[in-house]
């Protein structure tokens, strides 16, 4: 039994989750069109297989999974396909991405749904399931859950394994209500990840600001061995080291994963999808959204994948006056939209129309004054104003020795720093140059190997023509003796007739 | 038979010693230096540094008969680059070599092309595929954008376009602070 142990730094935020928390889950109306991104995971694209005219059932794949890191995409209704091409999708940039359009015929028609049993199935192939499935993490990394569930190359055997229900971003509560609403499925679906993982200890850490979640959870874990922790109400418990350290007081080192040190986590909702993916032959058509902020009647959807953003907006009675952005995901972590026309995808945990109030107030950007405060909460232990100078200054290299590549992003340092200085959108800065230069140098590796390759076969094939010229004209009487005799050699060999030329090349080849 | 087995041995002889002609012929000198210089080289392969490709390029830097501004892909990046590995001071590149410019690749006309092959002798990294009085066409993943295919063409076919941006390519931007309102884009909430 390990009892609480805690991390470094962190916030007290205001809390907003009595908004949108008190309603149960509503179910979505059905989008006359939907668009569904082929790319909503972490990895490679999925592979689109279907093309416009195509009728789809509902669950039926859409886009296959391509490669080891990759997730399946589904339809989910049942209709026809539109277009498969590039659409505005959910993303900081604001760039298209390719999608499958399904313009839904009502009839909401499934696939053939075949629940299997588990325990019968053999590990790669129940990873295999649920990786054709769709599965991946639904806290908003969206990263392949198949690929978490095989532990080979990290550990002998798993610890612990964490079901994430913390929550810790202020204005989130969809995990809340699926675990208040459906704690016995996410517990199934974590029978599943024990069955793959056969972990010692399964913790399900849940911060103490939901009390009806972690009764909900506790009852429905009666039994089964595994522990409902209450972690205190500390922005970011919910982040995958920090969680671990709060469960198991287990540091996880730079550069390495929780599952390296024997621990693995996943989200409440995952597990939940594990179940109806495996129990009931459902792939991942839908999540659980809240929508926050300012609109009229703040609420948790369950949104088909592929919805508009709009759609959701107005089953929660449109927006109020005043609405300045729209964030995917909380406020900490999220990112501002450039349109409420994009479709919800695995990772869209959370829609904030932020007014003024939620925004903080334009202020102007202050020099560095060496205070520290950044310092102090720091979860990962970092110095975000040597990560800023550095990475302010483009010094790229230095900003790693300080551990950029640790830092979560959690923007624990902007909130508290008096100078108003976006530490975090640096840091994003820095992290994307660094990888593109990785990117560039393979390239230009690829160049160089290419036009070496090049290189030799221009010569060879000099050499073979400059062979054959000599074959037709008659033989010089003295090799030239500024040529070296093995040039010669491969010459002759190259243009004498064969049996003749063993002898010739001289250089004790098999001749009998 | 006994021919079959002779006419292999003596195939497999010729080709080994092709091979090991060509290991003596284009053995890479293994200097250090060199090998430095052309890690930080682009590897566009355009000769705009007025050397026929990087490597010689290279070679010449560290021979000390070429000085570290003469490549354009590479930039003002690059140039600091050579500069802090040979201990020297940066300084701007060479107009006479050309500008900095964005990344482009190369597009075939595939409707205009009329096959000459001419495209596919230029290319320094065989990015163009295509056969005689066929269309051709530009692997864009593996054109470095040297634009030495331009020139040759005699239909005037082939256009440099710059790289699209995509999802998987795009990068946050260096944070811009209005200097007035002090305003960052970024979502942080009071
Ligand atoms: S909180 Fe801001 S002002 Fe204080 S040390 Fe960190 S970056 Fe500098
Ligand atoms: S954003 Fe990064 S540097 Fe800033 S507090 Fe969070 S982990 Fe530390
Ligand atoms: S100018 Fe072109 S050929 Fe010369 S080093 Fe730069 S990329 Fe290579
Ligand atoms: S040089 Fe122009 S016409 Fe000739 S093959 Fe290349 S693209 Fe076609």
């Amino acid at each position: 039994m390990s009892g609480l142990f805690s991390f470094h730094g962190g916030l007290k935020t205001v809390r907003h989750k009595t908004e949108s928390n008190r309603e149960a889950i509503r179910a979505s109306v059905l989008p006359q069109r939907l668009t569904v991104p082929l790319r909503q995971h972490i990895g490679a694209i999925a592979k689109p297989l279907v093309q416009a005219g195509d009728r789809v059932l509902k669950g039926q794949m859409i886009g296959q999974p391509d490669g080891y890191i990759s997730a399946a995409v589904h339809a989910p209704t049942s209709g026809v396909v539109k277009a498969v091409d590039q659409r505005p999708v959910p993303h900081p940039s604001g760039l298209p991405d390719w999608c499958v359009t399904i313009d839904s015929d009502g009839e909401e028609r499934w696939i053939a749904r075949e629940p299997v049993d588990y325990r019968r199935l053999h590990p790669s192939a129940l990873r295999n399931l649920l990786r054709n499935a769709g599965v991946v993490g639904l806290g908003g990394a969206a990263f392949p859950s198949a690929v978490k569930l095989n532990l080979s190359g990290h550990c002998e055997r798993l610890e612990t394994l964490i079901l994430n229900g913390a929550e810790c971003e202020p204005w989130i509560t969809c995990d809340d209500r699926i675990m208040r609403e459906r704690a016995a499925e996410i517990v199934a679906g974590l029978h599943v990840m024990v069955h793959l993982l056969e972990p010692r200890e399964v913790l399900i850490g849940i911060e103490d600001d939901k009390p009806e979640a972690i009764a909900a959870m506790t009852a429905a874990c009666a039994g089964t061995g595994y522990a409902v922790r209450a972690v205190p109400t500390r922005y970011p418990s919910g982040s995958v080291k920090q969680l671990v350290r709060l469960l198991t007081g287990k540091e996880t080192p730079v550069d390495s994963l929780p599952v390296d040190v024997g621990v693995q986590c996943f989200n409440v909702a995952t597990a939940y999808t594990v179940h109806r993916a495996v129990e009931c032959g459902e792939p991942v058509i839908s999540r659980i959204v809240t929508i926050a902020g300012h609109v009229n009647q703040p609420r948790n959807i369950e949104s088909l994948l592929g919805a508009p953003f709009a759609g959701l907006v107005a089953q929660c009675g449109g927006y109020r006056d005043g609405v300045e952005r729209l964030i995917m995901g909380g406020p900490m972590m999220g990112f501002a939209l450039h349109s409420d026309e994009v479709p919800v995808t695995k990772a869209t945990n959370c829609v904030l129309a932020a007014g003024a109030a939620e925004l903080a107030p334009e202020q102007p950007v202050m020099p560095c004054i060496r205070c520290g405060a950044c310092v102090e909460v720091c979860p990962a232990d970092l110095l975000p104003q040597q990560l800023y100078w550095h990475a302010r200054a483009k010094e790229f290299d230095k900003a790693q020795d300080y551990h950029l590549f640790s830092c979560i992003e959690c923007g624990c340092c902007s909130y508290v720093c008096p100078s108003r200085i976006p530490l975090v959108q640096y840091y994003r800065y820095a992290k994307n140059e660094i990888w593109a230069q990785e990117k560039e140098k393979q390239k230009a590796e690829l160049a160089r190997q290419r036009h070496q390759a090049r290189q030799e076969r221009l010569e060879r094939e000099k050499q073979e023509r400059e062979a054959k010229l000599r074959q037709k004209a008659p033989p010089r009487a003295e090799p030239n003796a500024e040529k070296p005799s093995i040039e010669t050699a491969v010459a002759r060999a190259k243009a004498a007739p064969a049996p003749s030329l063993a002898t010739a090349a001289g250089t004790g080849q098999q001749t009998d | 038979m006994f021919v079959a087995v002779i006419a292999l041995g003596v195939l497999a002889g010729a080709s080994g010693l092709l091979l090991g002609f060509a290991a003596v012929r284009f053995r890479v000198e293994g200097d250090p230096i060199v090998e430095k210089i052309d890690a930080i080289l682009p590897q566009t392969q355009c000769g705009q540094c007025g050397f026929a490709g990087c490597r010689p390029y290279a070679e010449a830097i560290a021979a000390g008969e070429a000085d570290i501004n003469q490549c354009p892909p590479g930039g003002e990046g690059g140039i600091a680059a050579l500069a802090e590995l040979l201990g020297r001071d940066p300084k701007p590149l060479n107009p006479e070599n050309g500008a900095e410019k964005p990344k482009m690749v190369a597009v075939i006309d595939e409707q205009n092309c009329i096959g000459c092959t001419l495209c596919i002798q230029a290319c320094p990294v065989d990015a163009i595929l295509g056969a005689a009085k066929h269309m051709h066409t530009v692997i864009a993943r593996e054109c470095t954008g040297c634009e030495l295919c331009l020139a040759p063409c005699p239909v005037d076919c082939i256009q440099m376009v710059p790289v699209a941006q995509t999802i998987a390519t795009w990068k946050w931007t260096y944070p811009v602070v209005d200097a007035k309102t002090g305003s960052p884009a970024e979502a942080s909430v009071a």
